[in-house]
């Protein structure tokens, strides 16, 4: 099945994100990623969606969504020409045999280390969702203690009308 | 104007041109009931229990047209509607469930009678709000009426906590309202009419399929217009039942698990299968990929999500159904009345009509007929959920929208009785019968006492086998004839206990009988009667098709 990724754009209101959630859980769609922030606009929050289904399950869900009163808009963003990006923070074991080797990896990834401890130090990187899993899978040999991804969040780009 | 926020409800409600509402009080709803006690403009409907308020406001929205509002308290009460709110959500009812709260300074701390209602009918409404500022109380009652009559209707579920109740606010209703968000659409695409227009033309078997939407739609005149132009017969859903006269010739009646054998055989050998206002529901469609194997499809729907929800659809039309037909029927060219197909149709229709064996105890779907024939068809039926409801549906004849009032897609058991004197509140002339089980009348009977209150004069007419029917039905027939747990033998004694809540009953246990008891029940307008009919245990609603089978497989004997 294809992962999808969805643009929902809705009216910041009170409960807005069980609505959408649980619209998803109880029609049956997995979601993969959600990430949720505030927009331009003051009165609406983005939510990018990363769901798994073929195209009739997203047809569906684009428009059981819109049944949502609060929900404004909502458009796919795996169609078109996107920026995305996810930011993941890694904590890894280290030690000063490691480090090194560890160090390295992180600047061929323009990724950080934003906390260093005795046994082991924090990875900050930004980039889109293959990069991140390619930097965890480099960084598993290690021994990753604990991990935290945002989830995917996108924007069409600038060319693109939508 | 300084109003209190209860005021200020009650006040919003009027504008709204609510009439009635139906309801029982409770602690956080003590402000609002205060408020009611001055208030002469809305009459007010004391049930027994809030799933009798919820199912009231139900009946009461399907026989008029309007919205119907029901009242409760926090918690309980709350939850008391849940059903009623589910059943109107599934059958697309417009409605408006008030329930009171507790004073925001005591939400989210699991106080006495506190329950998160807004997140239990999440799923349920079609919106709903919990108000959190007295001030928007007037905003929050129009934008809850506008989502409830407009697009596909549904129920919208305001929760009040008790302290805006008592706040003081500067009332103005509002003139209109800015929902950027909800917008639905009300006229069809004219490049998808002139594709439907054209499957139309071309067709050979043309058929409809007509559901609740016709009705919600007002759509009834313009659905005999197409089908009397192209020569096409009809078929409707449950709720569909009054959309098209069931007199007239090109009426196959009902389809799907307990349709005639003419439906269904239409829909599995038609070539183009109209779609209108209807959902293709399991219950219709059998097993999906036999359904209406030869057919193109046309489906107007309102909603956009009924689109390729359950079948793919060759010409897709999104808007109200009575503004697109009314356009389509201009497009579409006049086809011959006597075609091979419509003569095909009849001739289904004559050799397979709807039958049952006679001879031995009463028989409830002669019951059914007598009643039809003595009503002279021009009763409002309300219907339970089990084998009542499908005699109901396949013995009554309807010819108008809105007399037959039934739950659809939840199947409420329970649902009759309350719904229908919602609908005799509504429809104060009108002969309003609750067809109704043995097993489903114990569900709400306590509102027996609330129409004797009111003199309500709904007719109840007990089709009694002391059985849980239709489940004994799916146990004979599906389960190797094991009752587990059908048999409703200790029943009590249904008049008596009509009489103890002060109305008129009769049993009845010859058909002679039926026509003199069912005159006294019609001459009697002051108070409900109750007839127990005490029908043949064992029998069976047939056609039957066994889940998961193709609908032109049906058991009928």
């Amino acid at each position: 099945m294809r992962k999808h990724t969805i643009a929902v754009i809705v009216e910041n209101r009170p409960g807005v994100l069980s609505r959408v959630s649980g619209l998803f859980s109880r029609r049956g769609y997995n979601i993969h990623s959600l990430a949720v922030g505030t927009t331009e606009d003051e009165n609406l929050s983005r939510m990018t969606i990363v769901v798994a289904g073929d195209d009739d399950i997203l047809e569906q869900i684009t428009k059981q969504l819109y049944k949502l009163i609060d929900v404004v808009r909502v458009y796919e963003l795996s169609n078109i020409s996107a920026v995305d990006r996810e930011l993941v923070l890694i904590k890894v074991a280290a030690n000063e045999a490691t480090r090194p080797e560890i160090q390295q990896i992180v600047d061929i990834f323009r990724a950080k280390i934003v906390d260093l401890g005795e046994n082991a130090l924090i990875v900050e990187a930004t980039g889109d969702s293959e990069k991140i899993d390619a930097l965890e899978n480099m960084l598993k040999k290690y021994g990753i203690k604990e991990m935290v991804r945002t989830g995917k969040v996108s924007l069409a780009r600038s060319e693109e009308t939508k | 104007m300084e109003l209190t926020g209860a005021q200020a409800l009650l006040e919003s409600l009027k504008k709204e041109g609510v009439e009635v509402v139906f309801g029982l009080p409770g602690g956080q709803t003590l402000p609002l009931y205060d408020a009611m006690y001055h208030e002469k403009g809305i009459k007010h409907i004391l049930v027994r229990h809030e799933q009798g308020a919820g199912h009231a406001a139900d009946g009461y929205a399907r026989a008029t047209g309007k919205v119907g509002v029901c009242f409760a308290t926090s918690g309980p009460g709350a939850t008391n509607l849940v059903t009623a709110i589910a059943n109107a959500h599934m059958d697309s009812i417009p409605m408006i469930a008030i329930t009171g709260q507790v004073g925001t300074p005591f939400l989210g701390k699991d106080s006495f009678q506190e329950v998160d209602i807004t997140g239990i009918t999440l799923p349920i409404t079609k919106h709903n709000y919990l108000v959190k500022d007295a001030a928007q109380i007037p905003y929050v009652v129009k934008e809850a009426f506008h989502i409830a009559s407009t697009g596909r209707p549904g129920p919208v579920l305001i929760d009040l906590p008790k302290n805006l109740q008592v706040a003081k606010i500067d009332f103005k209703y509002p003139d209109s309202i800015s929902m950027p968000a909800y917008k639905p659409t009300y006229h069809g695409h004219p490049k998808q009419i002139a594709a439907a227009a054209k499957l139309i033309d071309k067709a050979e078997k043309p058929m409809i399929y007509a559901g609740g939407g016709v009705i919600a739609s007002g759509a009834s005149k313009e659905v005999f217009e197409l089908a009397t132009k192209i020569s096409a017969p009809v078929t409707t859903t449950l709720l569909g039942k009054g959309a098209f006269q069931e007199t007239h010739p090109l009426s196959l009646g009902m389809l799907g698990m307990h349709g005639t054998v003419y439906a269904n055989y239409a829909v599995t050998e038609c070539d183009l299968l109209i779609a209108i206002g209807a959902r293709f529901d399991d219950r219709v469609t059998g097993r999906i990929e036999h359904f209406a194997p030869k057919a193109k499809v046309v489906h107007i729907d309102i909603d956009p999500a009924e689109i390729g929800k359950n079948v793919s659809v060759d010409v897709p039309i999104v808007g109200d159904v009575k503004n697109v037909l009314s356009a389509l029927n201009n497009h579409v060219k006049a086809k011959d009345p006597h075609s091979e197909w419509v003569a095909q149709v009849l001739s289904w229709k004559e050799k397979h009509p709807l039958c049952y064996k006679s001879g031995g105890g009463l028989k409830p779907q002669a019951v059914i007929e007598e009643i039809y024939r003595i009503t002279k068809g021009e009763a409002i039926v309300v219907t339970e959920v089990g084998q009542h409801q499908m005699w109901a549906a396949q013995y009554y004849k309807y010819s108008q929208p809105r007399t037959f009032i039934s739950s659809g897609g939840l199947g409420t058991m329970g649902f009759g009785l309350p719904a229908a004197m919602g609908a005799q509140v509504g429809m104060p002339d009108k002969i309003v019968l609750n067809i109704a089980g043995d097993g489903s009348i114990q569900m709400n009977i306590q509102e027996l006492n609330t129409l004797v209150n009111n003199k309500l004069p709904v007719i109840v007419v007990i089709l009694n086998n002391k059985y849980l029917g239709m489940v004994r039905q799916w146990q004979e027939l599906l389960h190797g004839r094991r009752y587990s747990h059908t048999d409703l033998d200790d029943n009590p004694d249904f008049v008596k206990l009509a009489q103890a809540y002060g109305a008129q009953a009769f049993r009845v246990d010859k058909f002679e009988e039926i026509e003199k008891v069912m005159k006294k029940a019609i001459a009697k307008r002051d108070c409900p009667t109750v007839i127990d009919f005490v029908v043949e245990r064992e029998e069976n609603v047939f056609p039957f098709v066994s889940p998961g089978q193709a609908i032109n497989e049906m058991i009928v004997d």
